[in-house]
């Protein structure tokens, strides 16, 4: 069908008198993308946009939903409609650039607006007080907050609302913060008309809200642990000892990782070797840790609570209910930096092996700091390797009496290793400072480099060449992140929920990752990550259950659905699937694997998807209202 | 901290100090001492009437002096429990005997001249420590002559300064004269990475001088800041981006040496003599405003809190912990995570947090494995 047609067609049924400005604009839209030269739809993702705008003309001129969809319930509650508005000063985050009385003023004179309040800070315990209160005295039926981002807060106030009484669904955020007042610091009178736009799109879509209830998954009590270095010895331990079954996946023949090449741990003394054997000695002893030496993980099924992950040594796939990687990372080999040949010039790790086997023949030995790091390419630090130098170079020259220097752009030695690279000055090691732009440069069993602090250019003569090279991301994850669908950073390493306040959780629930996977890290951060990950995990295997935000999409025309399985081919999380029904093929949401993002709703030509709490009405009330004062 | 403040299985007993703890059984039993607010936490809802006729006054805590507060206050806006506490050495009625301004003004009748301390046991199975870090007063350092010239001031002053919520509403109005700095010098290792003081380098003050650069500079684009450090310590996640688009974006200066001396002139300005060891040069440069980066230390009452707990901790006052265990502190069933057990930073903190709170569980559980 045209858009001349149909629009022939509502004139008829009297709904719409005079267009409207924005049903001007769909059609124009129309037109160009071909509809209105009628030509026959091209393709899959054609015929869906026409059907979009299609679907968007059939709304009424007073701006409600389309009629075929009206969901009376909305409709019945609108008669008793109360809404709240809370405009939050965030100190002067907000007030400092518009201004906020103003805005409270004008959500005051909005349809169905009950109840209007300023609070210094929405988020403290005042405000919190009074927004539950005003919820009782009030009655009020929605809540509006005008503050900061929902990432913060938007728990907190749903909770609030909750303790009011209010289904916490029934919460809308509006950010005039982040969006509004933060961005246009400069323009006070346009960031106050800006602010009141976004108020007046937060309410007409609050009318539209629709109590929900959070959805509640099983969780199989058994945990997936995947790298079997310190990180991951350390999380099955922990969990295997609160009672939890852990499944460790190991891609070599034995368990140790990285740490049993080391030589002496600073500063317990201990062989790395030895710490590593230790530990896998009590997994092994562990009857509730399962081992799978020489296996990868080559496929993962499933969602939080419900994960089913086949093993490259196993036939049948195992079950687990919550994943954590552990795979570690590599140091990188130097290639073609500063003439690495394994034998005078080598890296640290095989320094390490050197110092282990108490082999260590030179006497005259010379470090080389970020070889290859801190560079173009390879932007980061690698965090450990100045501690791991400093320590090296301790043993090499009080142990072996070796005359050692150490050539570095910042010296790392943050916290209280600060103390051995004081010790290492003690012992005799030199410590000399080069430039960036002046890299020391090893002419045979010369190094030049030129010491920024004393100006000069030097000639170091050396026997051996140690260059620290940093802790690369290992070469599988680009694999897992695929096959888990968990993100990587530019680097390669694993990027966790938040850099700061979520450093062992990956957005996607279920999934958690600790040690070097996730940034390079000394042994004994590595192990408090790897407790810690033990204790993120805990949270859901103790409890049995998961419950997840009902922010999921839903196949709301189950007839409609053709079950052509665009949708399952877009969905980025695995969470639609396609089932076989008396109908006929059928896709179905997997709830609790759904993270809402939408894509399925934008992609299918049906239009049968419906995404909860961002419906299309809710959505199109708030873009019509954007322009009309 | 609201989500804590309100989980339902949370308690917070605030304003309450450790007094004694004893084995009971496999967990303690824990003496605290609720200090008396003279406010009662369940009626207050921190309206403010109070503070608005308050005449007693001190200097504002939280704010680090940089204002003064009155005797009865919240001590700062988001904080839990957000209800008043009235300051018993700056309070008029509670010093001289007279004025009792505050239980007029409140309609709630929540003031409560008669609290006394509580003493309260607590019975627990495990105590964790995290009692974070306290600032090195850099005074001692004279060449950098905090507290005898105005506009030095230290790193956590500046962050009030910058705050929008702070004492100047987010402007650097320097604290001699009130005129907006445009210039500004920021010194790492003030105190740390020092023989005489903290031997230690106290991991976090490279970053957070960084990023007081760059908000400077977003606060005013003709502002221009200068860095003199040591080595630039920024090792986390991320951190060398963050330092490149400083100097890249935001026009952020490094400056590789410390400062031996800082001048004033009539203007209150501030000549810093520092040398640029890459230059080997001693030089100087005039600025407007100077912010030392101070040490961060243990919490001034962790020792104490140490000895009463039965736990180890170091010459500073940093708790040891045990090897190949980071949570466990050296006594069964206390834990510690955070800046008291050594230097760390925010997801390196948080980590600590999870695996603390790990070590607990298993502890209550009755089956730690190591």
């Amino acid at each position: 069908m045209t858009a001349k047609k149909k629009s022939k067609k509502t004139k008829k049924t009297g709904k719409a008198k005079k267009p409207s400005k924005m049903k001007q604009m769909l059609r124009k839209a129309a037109k160009t993308t071909g509809r209105g030269a009628r030509k026959p739809a091209r393709n899959l993702k054609e015929a869906r946009d026409e059907d979009l705008v299609q679907a968007e003309l059939e709304f009424d001129e007073t701006g409600s939903a389309p009629v075929k969809d009206r969901d009376k319930r909305v409709k019945d509650e609108e008669q008793d409609l109360r809404i709240g508005v809370f405009v939050c000063n965030c100190g002067t985050n907000i007030a400092g650039f518009l201004d906020c009385k103003d805005v409270a003023e004008y959500a005051r004179t909005l349809p169905n607006v009950a109840f209007v309040r300023e609070n210094l800070f929405s988020c403290s315990e005042a405000g919190a007080n009074d927004i539950r209160n005003a919820i009782v005295e009030n009655k009020l039926s929605r809540v509006i907050v005008a503050a900061c981002t929902p990432i913060t807060h938007e728990p907190t106030f749903r909770a609030v609302c909750a303790e009011g009484g209010l289904n916490p669904y029934h919460f809308e955020f509006v950010n005039i913060r982040e969006h509004c007042s933060w961005v246009h610091k400069e323009i006070k009178e346009d960031a106050t008309e800006k602010a009141k736009d976004l108020i007046r799109m937060g309410v007409a879509r609050a009318a539209y809200l629709e109590p929900m209830e959070p959805i509640t998954g099983e969780v199989e009590k058994v945990a997936l642990v995947v790298g079997g270095g310190v990180s991951g010895m350390t999380v099955c331990l922990e969990l295997a000892g609160r009672g939890f079954d852990v499944v460790l996946v190991e891609k070599e023949k034995q368990l140790g990782g990285l740490v049993k090449h080391l030589g002496t741990i600073h500063p317990w003394g201990k062989k790395g070797a030895d710490y590593a054997k230790d530990l896998a000695r009590r997994v092994a002893g562990q009857r509730r840790i399962k081992v799978y030496k020489s296996s990868t993980v080559t496929d993962v099924k499933g969602f939080i609570g419900k994960y089913s992950v086949t093993l490259s040594s196993l036939k049948k796939p195992v079950t687990a209910g919550i994943l954590i990687l552990a795979t570690g990372a590599e140091p990188l080999i130097p290639e073609g930096l500063y003439g690495f040949d394994s034998k005078r010039v080598i890296t640290q790790l095989q320094m390490e092996s050197l110092l282990a086997a108490k082999k260590l023949a030179a006497k005259k030995i010379v470090m080389i700091q970020c070889a290859g790091a801190r560079e173009r390419g390879r932007l980061y630090c690698s965090r450990i390797c100045c501690m791991t130098a400093a320590k090296n170079a301790l043993f090499a020259a009080s142990k072996h009496r070796a005359d050692v220097t150490v050539l570095y752009r910042d010296l790392m030695c943050y916290g209280m290793d600060e103390r051995l690279m004081r010790d290492a000055k003690r012992a005799g090691v030199k410590f000399i400072n080069f430039a960036a732009d002046e890299p020391p440069v090893v002419e045979g069993g010369v190094v030049k480099v030129r010491a920024q602090v004393l100006g000069k250019a030097l000639e170091l003569p050396a026997d051996l060449v140690v260059l620290s090279t940093p802790l690369a991301p290992a070469a599988s994850n680009p694999v897992l992140s695929r096959i888990l669908k968990v993100p990587l950073d530019e680097y390669g390493f694993f990027l966790e929920g938040h850099v700061k306040l979520k450093p062992l959780d990956f957005s996607t629930d279920g999934i958690f990752v600790c040690g070097t996977a996730r940034w390079p890290a000394t042994i004994a951060e590595s192990v408090e990550q790897a407790t810690g990950a033990a204790s993120r995990a805990s949270t859901f295997l103790a409890r049995g259950e998961v419950k997840v935000e009902p922010i999921v999409s839903v196949i709301e025309d189950v007839e409609g659905c053709r079950g052509c399985g665009l949708c399952v081919a877009v969905c980025p999380y695995g969470a639609i699937e396609l089932i076989e029904t008396d109908k006929g093929r059928k896709a179905r949401t997997i709830e609790v694997a759904c993270k809402g993002c939408g894509t399925c709703g934008a992609t299918c030509y049906k239009r049968v998807v419906r995404m909860n709490h961002f419906t299309d009405q809710q959505l199109l009330a708030q873009v019509r209202v954007a322009f009309k004062k | 901290m609201l989500e804590a403040g309100r989980h339902p299985e949370v308690e917070i007993l605030a304003y309450t100090d450790v007094v004694r703890m004893k084995k009971k059984g496999r967990g303690f039993a824990l003496s605290v001492k609720k200090r008396a607010r003279y406010v009662d936490e369940n009626i207050c809802n921190a309206c403010g009437l109070c503070v608005a006729k308050c005449p007693g006054r001190a200097p504002d805590a939280f704010d680090t002096g940089l204002r003064k507060r009155t005797a009865i206050y919240l001590y700062f806006s988001q904080g839990i429990p957000a209800v008043m506490t009235i300051d018993p050495d700056s309070c008029i009625y509670l010093t001289k005997g007279k004025c009792r301004v505050c239980e007029t003004r409140c309609d709630k009748g929540a003031i409560n001249f008669d609290m006394k301390d509580k003493r309260m046991t607590l019975d627990v199975d495990a105590v964790v420590v995290a009692t974070g870090l306290d600032l090195f007063d850099p005074s001692p350092l004279t060449h950098y002559g905090y507290g005898r010239l105005k506009n030095v001031i230290s790193g956590i002053q500046y962050e009030r300064l910058i705050n929008a919520t702070g004492p100047t509403g987010g402007h650097l109005y320097r604290p001699s004269d009130g005129k907006l700095a445009k210039k500004v010098a920021y010194v790492q290792c003030v105190g740390s990475r020092d023989l005489n003081y903290c031997d230690y380098c106290s991991s976090v003050c490279c970053m957070y001088s960084i990023k007081d650069a760059m908000l400077a500079r977003e606060h005013d684009p003709e502002s221009s800041s200068y860095i003199f450090h040591t080595d630039l310590r920024n090792v986390g996640k991320w951190f060398q981006k963050y330092e490149k688009r400083a100097g890249e974006e935001y026009g952020v200066n490094f400056i590789r040496g410390r400062i031996a001396e800082i001048e004033e002139d009539g203007n209150r300005d501030l000549t810093v003599w520092y040398e640029d060891t890459t230059e080997q040069k001693v030089k100087s440069m005039k600025m407007e405003m100077v912010v030392l980066a101070t040490a961060a230390m243990p919490s001034k009452s962790a020792k104490g809190l140490a000895k009463t707990l039965g736990i180890d901790t170091d010459e500073y006052g940093f708790i040891e912990t045990r090897r190949g265990a980071p949570a466990d502190t050296t006594r069964k069933g206390v834990f510690a995570c955070g800046f008291c057990k050594r230097p760390c930073d925010i997801p390196k903190a948080v980590s600590q947090a999870s695996a603390a709170a790990q070590r607990a569980a298993a502890h209550v559980k009755r089956c730690v494995p190591v």
